[in-house]
């Protein structure tokens, strides 16, 4: 009976929802404020050398400075704005090729489908990284932007599996032949039903996409494949400062730290949105 | 001359067994049919033929005397205009992420009716004995009957002729159940009803006329209450027998 | 004569609903009693209840008797005891209630052993075969045989529907509680299995708790009813004077609605 599942959820869901959507709201949005600044002003200019080698955190210099007598904070700020930009660029460029195919392949014949399924369950089986690697080798240059079409390729697969099977289930319900029958076009079908309705799984696959971006961009620069040494990425922070661990623990644990605090904050803010976007969630 | 003419239709999948053996109705205008059939009758399978969602392996279907083509894209938009549908799960047949009024105008909008949407709307709305107030909300702030009147209110908003029905109070609660079939019979006396259904009380208390469907094939059809008086052929007998009755 | 199960004043809560309130539903050994409500009237809930079933978020207050025991508050352990040789419950969908990667015959073997090993007995290899078709034949499965090796999607609704009562009765329970068994079979099949479990109480002398949306249906197999609306009793009393002379409004409409469908249809052949 219907009941049980009514019940099942009490409350207290929507209290700790709209508790996890600020909380993302906050910490994400500290970052693109970071991000949006430096675009303007930054503490230091990022490439001069403005103090001591690797100094320790003072007034002058809030997170020290790394081996060249660089202002860390600068360097971190700016990471920031990198990582938005990359996460949001390849989580936007994996959602429209990602979508876009999943949908093709929901609507495909049998035959077409199945090698779709294939061909993505052979893709997901890479690891995101390899597949971003190899975008970037075929693109030999390493630039911000092959890193962010590397890494919107290497997702697209995800978010085409996660939208074929979506767009199935909806489309065995009563309300897709209703519009049929009321000579909805397929087109109008996918914008007005099939959207809408598996938008909320959807944009929380996105929010993941953008962390593992995040992640992944990180990685790609600190293997030296990322965006090249005037732009700051977190990644290169990190892999410039294996070498002074011991002697200066802050050049991985404050690069670390952000890392960590962008990408549970915007998986918060992904939860929250979830719950605020679906109508049946709302308060009665 | 009739309204919908099934003429010697078979349907099956390529993996063998036939779904529907050789079926032909005549649905004159104004005529209330009740299709009856357990699973395996085929009858869900007959619906989707008449909806143009699925073509017969032989056979042919004409609606006024033009054959039932799903490619025709002209000849459909005029079909869907004159035939709808109401479908068994109200919780599944209505988008929970659109009002009631962008449910119950998506024909309209779709079949490009170009008169006020909201005003028809509202007026299918009350002519199911819903308020014309609600058309701002979401399905899930209503109980089952009344996502089904929202439901049959978008299958009459762009004035059908034909309105079919899969079961269309199978889900309801006993109470609720008799009010749509009492809504079903009011609406039947303006147009054209063929109701689905496996539950064969319902259909005789709607329908003037019913088709009893035994895998694939039609075994008995014609005025329902001479099939219910007189049951001549063993399934319908057997069907007839098996109904639970109220204590005398 | 002591009840089998005797609820009082039984009410369940979730955090912020009410579910179910003060509903009193007495049934001796042998009696047959129908519980009737439509949807979110709390009747599959109160069979939860009866036997312990019931979800960790509903609290429940009052006392539910099994058996001569205390089924509230009663540990794991207790409730294993109780269910199965003191109720057992037939659900309204055969297909999810089995389970789908297991055969047929060894669903029906697992409770038989069970109920031996309970009786202190061990039951095994060509004995247990013997009992599951034994058991398969009671509840008149065609050709047991080549059922007991088969799985569940390969069987039809209603055999399902028998397999889950043979896996019911294999426990030898006092009281078999029936949710809504036969809703989602066809009528020819319904009314196959409503005589199946008529024949079956009748013999074991059984108990049988029957809980349905559906007048008719309860009418042919209980003797006792009770309506349930919105988690409350409304009324209560033989079939035939509650059915006969509904008193509450809720009951008439119910009865009225039933009448019309049942009219409709002319006189019974």
């Amino acid at each position: 009976m219907t009941t049980l599942d009514q019940i099942a959820a009490p409350n207290r869901r929507r209290r700790f929802g709209s508790l996890t959507l600020w909380a993302g709201i906050a910490l994400v949005g500290i970052h693109i404020a970071v991000g949006l600044l430096t675009v303007v002003w930054s503490p230091y200019d990022p490439s001069g050398m403005t103090g001591g080698r690797l100094e320790a955190p003072s007034w002058l210099h809030w997170a020290g400075t790394d081996r060249l007598g660089r202002d860390f904070l600068t360097q971190i700020m700016i990471g920031s704005r990198i990582a938005l930009i990359v996460g949001t660029g390849a989580a936007a460029i994996g959602a429209i090729i990602g979508v876009t195919l999943g949908l093709l392949a929901a609507f495909a014949t049998k035959l077409l489908d199945d090698a779709f399924a294939a061909t993505l369950d052979i893709l997901i089986a890479f690891p995101t990284l390899l597949i971003a690697m190899l975008v970037v080798a075929a693109a030999d240059t390493a630039n911000l932007g092959s890193a962010i079409f590397a890494l919107g390729i290497a997702l697209s697969a995800i978010v085409a599996r996660l939208t074929r099977i979506l767009t199935k289930r909806v489309l065995l319900l009563d309300y897709i032949t209703a519009a049929r029958t009321s000579g909805t076009s397929w087109l109008g079908i996918v914008f007005r039903h099939i959207l809408p309705n598996i938008w909320p799984t959807l944009s929380v696959s996105f929010a993941l996409q953008f962390g593992l971006a995040a992640i992944a961009e990180a990685s790609l620069s600190y293997l030296g494949l990322g965006a090249p040494p005037p732009n700051a990425s977190w990644g290169r922070l990190l892999q410039e400062a294996q070498g002074t661990v011991y002697t200066a623990p802050i050049g991985a644990i404050a690069p670390g730290i952000a890392l960590v605090s962008l990408v549970i904050g915007i998986n918060l803010l992904a939860d929250g949105l979830r719950d605020s976007v679906d109508p049946t969630r709302r308060a009665r | 001359m009739s309204l919908l003419k099934v003429d010697n239709v078979t349907f099956g999948y390529s993996s063998g067994k036939s779904v529907l053996a050789g079926v032909s109705l005549d649905i004159g205008p104004g005529d209330t049919i009740g299709l009856v059939g357990e699973s395996g009758s085929g009858k869900s399978t007959l619906l989707r033929l008449l909806l143009g969602l699925t073509r017969p392996n032989s056979g042919s279907i004409s609606f006024n005397g033009t054959a039932l083509d799903p490619r025709n894209a002209q000849f459909m938009r005029a079909y869907r205009r004159q035939v709808q549908i109401v479908f068994q799960d109200p919780y599944s047949s209505l988008d929970p992420r659109q009002t009631v009024l962008s449910i119950v105008a998506e024909p309209l909008r779709s079949l490009k009716i170009a008169r006020d949407h909201r005003q028809m709307v509202m007026e299918a709305l009350v002519s199911v004995g819903l308020e014309p107030t609600i058309l701002g909300r979401y399905p899930h702030e209503f109980s089952g009957g009344q996502r089904q009147r929202i439901a049959i209110a978008r299958a009459i908003v762009a004035g059908p002729s034909l309105l079919l029905a899969d079961e269309a109070v199978s889900a309801l609660d006993l109470s609720t159940r008799i009010r749509i079939v009492e809504l079903l019979k009011q609406l039947s006396a303006s147009m054209t009803l063929v109701f689905v259904s496996h539950d064969i009380g319902v259909v005789a208390a709607l329908c003037e006329k019913i088709v009893i469907l035994e895998q694939g094939r039609i075994v008995e059809s014609g005025d329902t209450k001479t099939i219910l008086a007189n049951p001549q052929h063993p399934y319908t007998q057997r069907l007839l027998a098996s109904v639970p009755r109220m204590p005398a | 004569m002591s009840a089998l199960l005797d609820i009082k004043q039984l009410s369940l809560h979730t955090e912020n609903v009410r579910l179910l309130y003060g509903v009193d539903l007495t049934i001796a050994p042998g009696e047959r009693v129908g519980l009737i409500g439509e949807s979110g009237s709390g009747k599959s809930l109160t069979a939860m209840a009866a036997t312990g079933l019931l979800p960790t978020n509903i609290r429940a207050s009052g006392s539910i008797t099994l058996a001569g025991r205390p089924v509230i508050d009663a540990s794991e352990h207790q409730l294993n005891l109780l269910r199965g040789s003191a109720a057992a419950v037939v659900f309204q969908e055969p297909l999810t209630a089995l389970d789908p990667l297991m055969r047929i015959g060894r669903q029906i073997a697992e409770p038989l052993r069970r109920r031996a090993a309970r009786d202190g007995q061990r039951l095994s290899g060509t004995e247990l075969d013997a009992a599951v078709l034994a058991m398969m034949g009671d509840v008149a499965l065609p050709d047991p045989e080549r059922i007991a090796r088969a799985y569940p999607h390969e069987i039809s609704g209603g055999q399902r529907q028998r397999v889950a009562i043979a896996m019911a009765l294999a426990c030898k329970p006092s009281l078999l509680i029936a949710d809504e068994p036969t809703t989602a079979l066809d009528v020819t099949t319904q009314a196959e299995i409503l005589c199946l479990l008529d024949r079956l109480v009748r013999e074991r002398n059984m108990a049988l708790l029957f809980i349905s949306h559906d007048l008719p249906v309860v009418a042919g197999i209980v003797d006792r009813v009770v309506v349930l609306r919105q988690g409350e009793v409304v009324e209560a009393g033989p079939v035939h004077q509650v059915f006969a002379h509904p008193q509450h409004a809720y009951t008439q409409s119910l009865v009225a609605a039933a009448h019309a469908f049942d009219t409709a249809l002319g006189a019974a052949p």
